[in-house]
């Protein structure tokens, strides 16, 4: 649309009122935008007026009557992180003024430095990760109690917390992490998807800085405050965990290591680790679960439980419908203020030319009512746009918390594995035990008793020893996560409640302010033309 | 005579009093019906006069019409009314699936009745016989009238006389090098051409944009509604007072829907067809500029031809040669035609600007009114918009978790 000049009001383009703005940061700190550096890559230009225009919609809006008293800035959510993205959790913790805010910026370009035969290596992608916080844990390196510090991270260590997290956080709900894009190596470095992703990073860290118990996590503050390679452990690929796995295997079967699970081992999942017998035990025991035909020795009883797995499953399917239902609305938004704006255009054409080539007052006065149409047209069209780029905040609250489905599915997985474990566990003891009574019977038709037999003897019931305190272990683990679960679905559904009810407040408002807008605009034109109504004949 | 013609679907004369003394003229064009089958399947109109006109049989009439009759119409008068701005008809449709859809239908009937009513309120038009004949005559004979015009094939003797004449000055004309075809050299009416045909393309671009803005209408109308079913749904699996919350704004979404969609249908009705109408119009001028070119050809040669004559006779009549009173005859003929033709010509430049004062005058009237209903109805949409979701504020407050 070309920028057309109309008489009143400031272009809203450059329009940044920062009162409005800090009034309502005042309890976070001020985020400042490291992007004035030179970035080789990241588009200077569409980054800041991104930020820009964010400011623009909370302050350009003077809302009238009614809109007065309710229409407020959209950013009045206290978020952490920069300003414009509505997180699912809204919470500043409960001890009053802690905070942690954290911005993600200036993409580079590296290079592997790798010894293959390939010269030049692999380019990738680090990003600067600035935090600034006055949690405890962080430290801190002013008198207000706050420290600010930067590290530089590749997306391979942002998969690499997620995964430590996943393992160290078992039963929560963690949120999802941005997807590894399987793309080669040209899209990876163009600007689009390079700042892309430098926003979901962003986006990521701040909601697990949000979260009541991952913000505290040790892995997350290593990753954010510790200089130089992450110190996590990798997630080693499939190929070395089964090399690991099968040099152990043959050992196991034959009896030659000892086959028994520990109790650290008890602890971790199944899947993901080394040990390819157990894998292969819990396997075989999960298929007993299904198609055996005794029942296994725990269940899951918990009928609350169930019922709320029920529950999860239909709301995640009313998510994904009205996830698309928005968007379906966000862009026929849109259209219609395109639309809008074209038709202005059209009409102010139509004007100025019937103005510049009037023979006749009738012209004159015809283009002065085409032109007050176009105006109000081209109005109304800016008003749309505006108020679509709110309601696109909003409604983002839906597409939150349907990513948030994967992180409940993960949550349920490490309960039923969690669950697994015991019962495969028990299983075990319960054919050890027999085993063992196998032997005391054999043993004890013997006269004098069974050297090798009685070391037989020994070395199961050691081993059943072993086993229980494992099986110990794996039932507390069972138990922590079942609890895990209990406490997140509770803050889950506190803080969707919650959200869904800011979501429709703020989605309502909204649309109340610029309807109210519109209909001012169109009210007016109707006014200045109201000598051709046709009760006034 | 009523001195302005207000919005498109007004009536003729003032229809106010019957028994008035006040001469008045009003018709209606409604009841449209399918008839026939298949690919001759056609609508038919019902057309209502009523009149205290002497020149018309009757105070009230009603007769029934179709399409081509509306068109007979209009080349009747546009054959017999040259130089004035003659109403336009809406297009025939080309699409085959929408000939008989409802919107389509009504759209019809409504340019059909401001047409009729426009040529009745015409001080010109309205004494045209052809328009008594519309208006009165039984469906059979309105049959045979039809039939008998057909096409290309209506010229008269005289016209054929005068398209041969035509190509022979034409032949001379080549004979003579002047290749050049003949125009007006008035700037002023050169300025006014060049108007029209940039006015044209003003509009049709504004149209263009106003039948996308109905379908844009159209379209959130259809995403509400799809989006307040979704949110609906969620409120179901929600329960408690969020869920009812929920299950309300999904209620405004679907009845936002639907006056969305009503306004959709307004504007189409009075803000696209109104724009419509507007091009249709400036083609008629196009159209009456294409009659005043050809006055102005035929002007010019007539008057070439008669002057030749007249050198030719003084020839004879120097040379005492017996042909001279025949050739006297000729040129008075010519002489004749010659000032006919340029008479014609002069009413048409005549009617022409008097047509253009009133297109002017009228349009801008025509325009205010639709400009005017265009704002009330945003007006009124964005207010029911405002309204609907702001009826959701108080309950949204009271069930804040």
């Amino acid at each position: 649309m070309e920028n057309l000049v109309i008489d009143e009001g400031p272009n809203t383009q450059t329009f940044i009122s920062h009162s409005d703005y800090r009034s309502v940061m005042s309890s976070l700190a001020e985020t400042h935008h490291p992007l004035a550096g030179d970035d080789p890559l990241s588009s200077n230009s569409s980054s800041k007026s991104f930020r820009n225009s964010s400011f623009t919609e909370d302050s350009f809006l003077e809302p009238p009557a009614y809109a007065d008293v309710v229409f407020s800035p959209f950013t009045e959510k206290p978020i952490s992180g920069n300003g414009n993205s509505s997180q699912p959790t809204q919470h500043l913790s409960n001890s009053s003024s802690e905070f942690i805010t954290i911005i993600v910026s200036n993409p580079q370009k590296e290079q592997e430095i790798s010894n293959s035969l390939v010269p030049g290596g692999n380019t990738y992608v680090t990003y600067l990760i600035t935090t600034r916080t006055n949690m405890a844990d962080y430290g801190s390196s002013d008198f207000s109690g706050s420290a600010e510090f930067s590290v530089r991270r590749r997306f391979r260590d942002v998969v690499t917390l997620a995964d430590r997290l996943a393992d160290s956080y078992r039963g929560f709900l963690i949120p999802p992490r941005p997807d590894k894009n399987v793309v080669e190596s040209q899209v990876m470095q163009k600007q689009e998807f390079v700042e892309q992703r430098r926003l979901a990073l962003e986006k990521y860290l701040t909601k697990l800085a949000s979260h009541p118990v991952i913000k505290k996590s040790e892995e997350l503050r290593v990753f954010l405050q510790v200089q130089g390679k992450l110190p996590l452990p990798s997630t080693t690929d499939m190929a070395s965990r089964m090399l690991d796995g099968a040099v152990k295997l043959p050992k196991q079967l034959f009896g030659e290591s000892v086959s028994a699970i520990t109790a650290q081992e008890a602890v971790q999942p199944a899947k993901g680790g080394r040990d390819l017998l157990r894998i292969f035990k819990e396997l075989k025991q999960s298929v007993a679960n299904d198609w055996g035909g005794s029942k296994p020795p725990v269940v899951e009883e918990d009928k609350e439980f169930m019922e709320k797995k029920e529950k999860l499953r239909d709301l995640e399917q009313q998510l994904s419908a009205a996830s698309q239902q928005a968007e379906g609305l966000v862009k026929a938004q849109q259209d219609i203020g395109e639309t809008m704006g074209e038709l202005g255009l059209a009409f102010i054409k139509l004007a100025k030319f019937e103005t510049e080539e009037a023979v006749y007052n009738s012209q004159r006065t015809r283009a002065a009512d085409a032109k007050r149409v176009a105006t109000a047209a081209v109005k109304a069209s800016r008003f749309y746009r505006e108020a679509n780029a709110q309601t696109v905040k909003h409604l983002d609250t839906l597409h939150e918390y349907l990513g948030l489905m994967q992180a409940v599915h993960t949550a349920f997985a490490d309960r039923s594995n969690a669950l697994l474990t015991v019962q495969t566990l028990l299983s075990e003891l319960s054919s050890l035990r027999s085993r063992v009574e196998k032997l005391e019977a054999a043993s004890s038709k013997i006269f004098g008793g069974d050297k090798t037999r009685n070391k037989k003897m020994e070395e199961l019931k050691e081993t059943i020893r072993v086993t229980e305190e494992a099986k110990d272990c794996a039932i507390k683990e069972y138990e922590r996560i079942k609890e895990n679960n209990r406490n997140e679905l509770e803050r889950l559904d506190r803080e969707r409640q919650n959200d869904f009810h800011n979501m429709l407040k703020g989605f309502v408002i909204n649309q109340v302010g610029y309807a109210e807008k519109i209909a001012n605009v169109w009210t007016k034109v109707a006014e200045e033309t109201s000598e051709y109504a046709k009760d006034s004949i | 005579m009523l001195a302005k013609q207000r919005s498109l679907s007004g009536s003729g004369l003032s229809p106010r009093s019957p028994s008035s003394s006040q001469p008045f003229l009003s018709v209606s064009v409604t009841d449209p019906v399918k008839l026939g089958n298949g690919v001759q399947a056609y609508i038919s109109y019902r057309v209502i006069t009523k009149t205290n006109l002497p020149e018309y049989r009757g105070q009230e009439k009603i007769v029934i019409r179709r399409y081509s009759d509306f068109v007979w119409l209009r080349d009747r008068l546009a054959e017999k009314f040259k130089g004035i701005f003659i109403p336009p008809l809406p297009e025939k449709s080309a699409v085959e699936k929408f000939r008989f859809s409802a919107e389509f239908i009504e759209l019809r009937r409504q340019a059909l009745d401001t047409y009729v009513n426009r040529v009745a309120s015409h001080p010109q038009l309205q004494q045209s016989e052809d328009l008594r004949s519309f208006l009165q005559d039984d469906e059979e004979t309105m049959e045979r009238a039809r039939s008998q015009d057909g096409g290309i094939f209506k010229k008269k003797p005289a016209d054929l006389m005068q398209i041969f004449k035509d190509v022979q000055s034409k032949v001379s004309d080549v004979v003579l090098g002047k290749e050049k075809p003949l125009e007006e050299a008035d700037p002023e009416y050169e300025k006014m051409k060049r108007y029209v045909f940039e006015l044209e393309d003003h509009l049709a671009e504004a149209q263009k944009q106003a039948f996308r803005l109905v379908k844009r209408h159209r379209e959130l109308g259809q995403a509400l509604s799809d989006f307040g079913k979704a949110v609906k749904l969620l409120g179901d699996s929600e329960g408690n007072q969020l869920g009812k919350a929920f299950s309300d704004f999904g209620s405004q979404s679907e009845m936002l829907s639907f006056k969305l969609q009503k306004e959709a249908q307004d504007l189409l009705m009075n803000f696209e067809e109104p724009l419509k109408d507007y091009v249709r119009a400036v083609q008629s001028i196009k159209a009456t500029m294409t009659d005043r070119a050809n006055a102005f050809r035929q002007q010019c040669e007539l008057a070439e031809t008669a002057k030749l004559r007249e050198i030719n006779l003084e020839k004879l009549i120097v040379m005492r040669s017996d042909k001279v009173p025949e050739v006297e005859i000729e040129c008075k003929e010519l002489k004749a035609e010659s000032e006919e033709a340029t008479r014609r010509f002069e009413v048409i430049v005549r009617l022409m600007n008097e047509e253009l004062v009133r297109f002017q005058e009228q349009k801008t009237i025509d325009m205010g009114v639709t400009f005017h209903d265009f704002a009330k109805g945003q007006a009124q949409l964005a207010n029911d918009i405002a309204n609907a979701w702001r009826s959701l504020l108080p309950k949204l407050e009271a069930c804040s978790p």
